[in-house]
């Protein structure tokens, strides 16, 4: 096994993979979006729950691949208790570090830092963004409540 | 279940000289993540050997004109090879006439040319056009889109478990309201080798024409459009050795002579003025614009290298390693093989418990080992089956066992990461 694979499939990987958090509907929520990879058909649903600018809750649903799922996980865990203001830097941040060689000024993620090794595998940068992506629509959309949608 | 694996190499040899063959095709040298290159992706795409890259190369190099327009050498030397090709492709696919062999750029763009120039004429509100719930995007969306056009409304004949069509729902379903029945002859994503002889029949008896999806049967089984009788075939230089970008429509001269251009443009006229312009003859009537010269002409050459190693050899070789590939897969505890049709081509699609698909291509790829995994443009299948996607191995006259050995060995170490 190479280096490369390693790094993409750390433990932290698998064990978001396997034991998702935060894996559900959010029925209080008040943002909501679906997101889906044309690829591989693979679907997420994000369900947010903010109050007077602050993430109060984030759930997603949803199966795909191991790097998909983990990341969704892994997302949720990041954006509990965060400013939506925060938002936009944070998903900037995880897009470069998914998509290009780090230099001394790439600043840590935290936790996130695991997918870093998901930008030597370019056919798999999908997967891990699907659902930052889909974060971004939901912030986007109309405060509608999910019930009346 | 590894004695019986052996039990089945050691009695049936392969016929093929697949090392010699395997020669013949240099992508198959490469190295991948430091590993010898397993290509398992051929439903996608095949590999070309060396006399195709040389048919693009020396087209390049010494004919390169346009086709059916100069006087000068060139242009002469240009168009006979690029008509060569479209005889040798008349005469592997039945001896059919050069008039009825249209080139295209792939099994769409043929699909596509006959739902625009011929359904979208003939249909009308109330009639049926018939598809298989085994079709590739490719033979599902042209008919939609010719169905929303002109009012037909769009049948779809079920599979059963393994993948097969059940034909007494075919029967059912048509009538006299049926006009097109448009059938794959194998599945891209299971396999299925599908009766395709009966469907046909049966289809005539009811008054219907038949268009048949041939881009995976074209390299693995011997395909007579005319003892088929089918209406039209459709199939890609691609999946068969040949370059990207080249196919073939077939179609009975009859109906195509009816049938109205696709595009206008160039070579497709025989004269234009303002107030009226006059259609060229069969084939041309379909090949508007300048068309791939180079690749029809490479085509040809991969038409020429099939017949050499020959069809018959080289369908018994893939059945063979179908046999030892699906023998081997099946005692993979937590591996569910998708597509279990009694007749099958060249194809295993499977699933692993708790392993995503895409992992396992991406684990599979760093072992050197090329698979494709997705939904493989049949969403269709995959919902039939109720899995998101699979991983799906799929073979051609050059691989070997050992490399199904190696794929086998790949899918237990994917299981041991997740274990």
């Amino acid at each position: 096994m190479t280096t490369d694979l390693r790094e993409l499939y750390q433990e932290v990987i698998f064990d978001h993979y396997k034991r998702p958090r935060n894996n559900r509907t959010l029925t209080k929520a008040n943002r909501h979006a679906q997101g889906h990879n044309p690829l591989c058909g693979d679907q997420v649903t994000i369900y947010l729950k903010i109050e007077d600018g602050i993430i109060e809750d984030v759930t997603f649903e949803g199966s795909g691949c191991a790097i998909a799922t983990a990341s969704a996980s892994m997302m949720t865990e990041a954006l509990k208790g965060r400013r939506i203001d925060d938002v936009e830097k944070l998903f900037h941040g995880f897009h470069d570090m998914v998509t290009s060689a780090p230099d001394a000024s790439t600043p840590s993620l935290g936790k996130l830092d695991a997918l870093r090794g998901v930008r030597e595998f370019p056919a798999r940068v999908k997967c891990a963004t699907l659902a930052w992506h889909t974060l971004q629509a939901a912030l986007r959309a109309q405060e509608n409540p999910v019930s009346t949608e | 279940m590894k004695m019986d694996a052996e039990a089945i190499r050691a009695a049936s040899p392969p016929r093929l000289d697949v090392a010699a063959l395997r020669r013949d095709f240099p992508i198959l040298a490469e190295r991948v993540n430091g590993k010898p290159l397993v290509y398992l992706d051929n439903a996608a795409t095949t590999q070309k050997p060396a006399s195709v890259i040389d048919a693009l190369d020396a087209y390049y190099r010494h004919r390169n004109s346009n086709v059916h327009r100069g006087v000068h050498t060139l242009s002469q030397r240009a168009t006979d090879d690029y008509e060569t090709a479209r005889a040798r492709i008349a005469r592997f696919i039945g001896g059919v006439a050069t008039e009825e062999v249209i080139y295209t750029s792939g099994t769409t763009g043929g699909l596509n040319l006959v739902a625009q120039s011929y359904a979208r004429t003939v249909l009308r509100q109330g009639d049926d056009v018939v598809v298989s719930a085994l079709e590739h995007h490719s033979n599902i969306v042209p008919w939609q889109l010719v169905c929303a056009q002109t009012g037909a409304s769009l049948k779809v004949v079920p599979v059963n478990d393994a993948g097969e069509i059940e034909m007494d729902a075919y029967e059912r379903l048509l009538g006299p309201r049926t006009k097109i029945v448009a059938f794959t002859h194998v599945s891209n994503a299971l396999g299925t080798i599908t009766p395709i002889d009966r469907v046909i029949r049966l289809a005539h008896e009811a008054g219907a024409i038949v268009v048949v999806d041939g881009a995976q049967a074209i390299a693995h089984v011997g395909v007579d459009v005319r003892a088929l009788d089918c209406d039209f075939y459709a199939f890609s230089g691609h999946k068969i050795f040949g370059p990207t970008g080249t196919g073939v429509l077939y179609g009975k001269a009859a109906i195509l002579d009816a049938m109205p251009p696709y595009q206008g443009g160039g070579d497709m006229i025989r004269s234009v003025t303002f107030e009226k312009t006059e259609y060229n003859d069969l084939p041309y009537k379909f090949e508007a614009g300048t068309p791939n010269i180079a690749g029809a002409i490479g085509f040809g050459a991969a038409i020429d290298y099939v017949e050499r190693v020959g069809v018959g050899a080289i369908a018994a070789y893939e059945d063979e390693l179908l046999a030892y590939a699906t023998r081997r897969m099946e005692a993979i505890p937590g591996l569910r093989i998708i597509g279990t049709a009694a007749h099958k081509a060249a194809i295993v699609s499977f699933t692993l418990d708790g392993v995503h698909a895409h992992d396992v291509g991406t684990i599979l790829d760093n072992e050197g080992i090329a698979v494709r995994a997705g939904h493989h443009c049949a969403m269709p299948v995959m919902e039939r089956f109720g899995i998101s996607g699979t991983a799906r191995a799929s073979f051609a006259l050059y691989n070997t066992f050992d490399e199904i050995d190696a794929l086998v060995a790949g899918i237990e170490r994917v299981q041991r990461m997740f274990g």
